[in-house]
């Protein structure tokens, strides 16, 4: 017991005080914090003010192009030739020619730039311009414009999952993306940390340091203390990412509501009192496109984190001793790490199939096949969380939990068997067929 | 002889398609070298292993002070083994550190014991060096460190010396020898012969998984001996037929020497009396076998045995 500490202590040192492990820590907050302050900071930033010229022939749109914080419109009385030799002159960056016809040929519109123009503010623009055509022609058969502003109709649907007989705004698509992202996760954790096990696995055997070490220990007091090593240099991994894109994030979300603020008073006037403010921030962040964000932070807020964090944590475990047991037999059987690769496909297929099983599961979180495949310990690390966020019966996980168990307790018995034949074998090719022979020598 | 460290009681290894070790039984005595020989595959490195409890006999046992061998003893044991490495990424410090304790020493014992073994071998600022940065031959420096650091009574050494340039195999060979008189019992597996020669108190040959020769060095020289003598004189001797001239060469203008094998009915007495009657005798020896002989002579009859129907 006391040679697996120590074994496993410096399997954890070794990779903790490499620089590649801190980059990965410190990177992936930093990437995570990055996916939602981009946008906002993009949002704030907006960029310079674009002048866009519009030459309306036809006189219907004066009111209709409303200069924003990204483009200001500006209407001119110029021939389109005259203009569009102006253009680089008055740094525009857009001319729009509205044609006098265009209610009888929409298609007139006509857009130049000197580049190429985004498609944004192409769509806008026919968006526009394409409202407009249609309410003249409507006026024209003589339909009145109030009953065109009445049938102007949004729906949303509000989607709403019933549990413990308690009425819960839930919305799909959250508890998919977050199944699907952190089922993905699990996969790369298990089959990342498994290869780091293989091939340290592979790593003492092609030193040879591995005799030396086997005449001080026994072998499954080596796998076992390089796959728990292993293991933790995983959680530990894990806890600083949680931490740290906790920490990060929440400091960027300040900074970014202080941005909020001030922009808000600026745009009111500088005496404007505390409340007003606040009312002001609200409707920015309710308005448009802001409501959505803060429906899908709404449906994040309402998931079970400390249920969904410590399932994961037990699936990692779990899946992991499942797999790395696995992955150091194979390691253990090899020379090389490209030999490792070829021989370990049979080990990680029902990981890959898993995978696969995950985006069907995913659309049909509670159908036969999912809740078998979040059974099986073979696949059900990857494909039980993948289903967590939509809320499974308690016996489905408990049952998944102990067959996990018992299933790694499974192979890593097996995989010891063939890892103390495997690290004296040397200058044989081996096939999976003397693989299972091995599990029934003698040492 | 003093009472044997180690011995192996009829142990058999079989593995699915040979027999690495078939009923060996071998005493190794206490505070010797002790010479473990055969050519490849015979089985020493079978033996060897199961010696450090790597691998089990199927049948026999293994005795280390007495005592049937068990987990305790790996701290009593250090292995050198043919193939060597270390870490490659780690500092040799640390690694050295590590290994002693696997074999049983606090941190504390182990970089004490370390550091003055460092400071003995002149290689103090290679501490904090990592292995990949050391030439083969410091490696296998630092790896015999490794081996003894945890003064263990059994050392078994496979091929020590291979690796080593003539200065270092000489510093290791005093190492050895050392070790020896401060009382360790050192296995040494080679088909080295002249260090075997040079180190060796008593040896065991494995041939074919079998012990085919063992005991003192002297003894089994003694009985390899062939009764043949070499002379060396001026002028010209004639023997009679007890006296067989096996070879005999011109070493200048009327100088001999001369092998000569001493019949049954003859003796080095007789032979001698004869020789100073005839000519000026200048050397007399008796010739005595090399292990390198005695090693070809044993495994090439078993071999031309084997190929007997």
């Amino acid at each position: 017991m006391n040679k697996i500490i120590l074994i496993l202590q410096r399997e954890y040192m070794t990779r903790v005080r490499k620089r590649s492990f801190w980059i990965t820590t410190l990177i992936t907050p930093l990437l995570i914090t990055a996916i939602y302050a981009i946008p906002a900071l993009l949002f704030f930033a907006g960029g310079d003010l674009k002048t866009i010229e519009v030459i309306d022939e036809s006189n219907l749109f004066r009111d209709k192009f409303k200069s924003g914080k990204d483009y200001a419109y500006t209407f001119k009385k110029a021939s389109v030739t005259q203009a569009k030799a102006d253009l680089k002159k008055n740094k525009v960056t857009a001319l729009v020619h509205i044609p006098a016809d265009i209610i009888d040929n929409p298609n007139g519109l006509e857009i130049f730039s000197e580049k190429s123009v985004g498609l944004n503010l192409q769509n806008d623009i026919e968006n526009i311009v394409q409202a407009e055509v249609r309410n003249q022609r409507l006026k024209r058969a003589g339909i009145d414009t109030q009953i065109i502003e009445d049938n102007r109709v949004n729906v949303n649907a509000e989607t709403y999952s019933l549990t413990e007989g308690q009425e819960k705004s839930s919305n799909t698509g959250v508890s998919m993306g977050l199944g699907y992202a952190i089922a993905l996760l699990l996969y790369f954790v298990v089959f990342f940390s498994g290869s780091q096990v293989m091939n340290g696995v592979i790593e003492e055997k092609s030193n040879r340091i591995i005799e030396v070490i086997v005449s001080s220990v026994r072998p499954i007091e080596l796998m076992m203390g390089k796959i728990i090593g292993v293991g933790l240099v995983g959680l530990t991994q894990f806890v600083l990412w949680i931490s740290l894109t906790i920490a990060i994030s929440s400091a960027t979300t300040h900074f970014l509501k202080a941005k909020l603020e001030a922009k808000a008073k600026t745009e009111l006037s500088s005496q404007a009192s505390q409340q007003q403010v606040d009312a002001a921030i609200k409707q920015m962040s309710e308005a448009g496109p802001g409501s959505k964000v803060m429906g899908v932070m709404d449906t994040i807020g309402d998931l079970p984190w400390g249920k969904i964090l410590t399932l994961f944590l037990f699936y990692y475990l779990g899946g992991y001793l499942f797999y790395s047991a696995l992955f150091a037999a194979v390691g253990s059987a090899v020379e090389s790490p490209q030999e490792g690769q070829q021989l370990i496909f049979p080990v990680t297929m029902p990981l890959i199939i898993s995978i696969m099983l995950m985006s069907f599961i995913i659309n049909e979180p509670d159908s036969k096949i999912a809740f078998w495949a979040s059974i099986i310990p073979f696949t059900s690390p990857v494909n039980m969380m993948a289903r967590i966020p939509f809320g499974v019966e308690w016996w489905e996980i408990g049952l998944s939990m102990a067959l996990l168990v018992v299933g790694f307790i499974g192979t890593t018995w097996l995989a010891a068997r063939i890892y103390r034949v495997g690290i004296l074998m040397y200058g044989k090719k081996v096939t999976l067929k003397e693989l299972s022979k091995w599990l029934f020598y003698k040492v | 002889m003093s009472h044997p460290l180690l011995e192996t009681r009829h142990v058999v290894k079989r593995y699915s398609s040979h027999t690495a070790l078939d009923d060996v039984s071998l005493d190794i005595p206490q505070g010797r070298i002790f010479g473990l020989l055969g050519p490849n595959g015979a089985g020493k490195t079978s033996l060897i292993r199961i010696i450090n409890q790597i691998t089990a006999p199927d049948e026999g046992e293994v005795l280390l002070n007495g005592e049937r061998l068990q987990p305790k003893h790996i701290a009593d044991i250090g292995y050198l083994p043919e193939e060597r490495g270390l870490y490659k990424k780690m500092q040799v410090g640390d690694q050295l550190i590590y290994l002693a304790r696997l074999k049983g020493l606090s941190q504390r014992e182990a970089t004490e014991r370390l550091k003055r073994w460092f400071i003995k071998f002149d290689i103090k600022d290679w501490w904090d060096k990592k292995v990949e940065d050391l030439s083969k031959g410091m490696a296998q420096k630092c790896q015999f460190i490794a081996t003894i650091v945890h003064e263990p009574k059994l050392v078994i050494l496979d091929e020590p010396f291979s690796g080593f340039d003539p200065i270092n195999a000489n510093l290791l060979k005093d190492e050895i020898l050392e070790l020896k008189q401060k009382g360790s019992t050192i296995i040494f597996s080679t088909h080295r012969m002249e260090s075997v020669e040079e180190l060796c108190d008593s040896i065991a040959l494995i041939n074919r998984s079998k012990v085919v020769l063992k005991g003192e060095k002297r003894d089994i020289k003694r009985q390899f001996m062939d009764n043949t003598y070499t002379l060396e004189y001026a002028g010209s001797l004639i023997l009679p037929y007890e006296y067989e001239v096996i070879s005999r060469t011109e070493l200048e203008p009327n100088v001999y020497r001369t092998n000569v094998r001493i019949g049954s009915e003859g003796s080095v007495n007789a032979l001698l009396a004869l020789v100073i009657s005839q000519v000026e005798l200048k050397s007399f020896s008796e010739n005595v076998p090399s292990f390198n002989d005695i090693f070809i002579r044993v495994v090439g009859e078993t071999a031309t045995q084997a190929l007997l129907p």
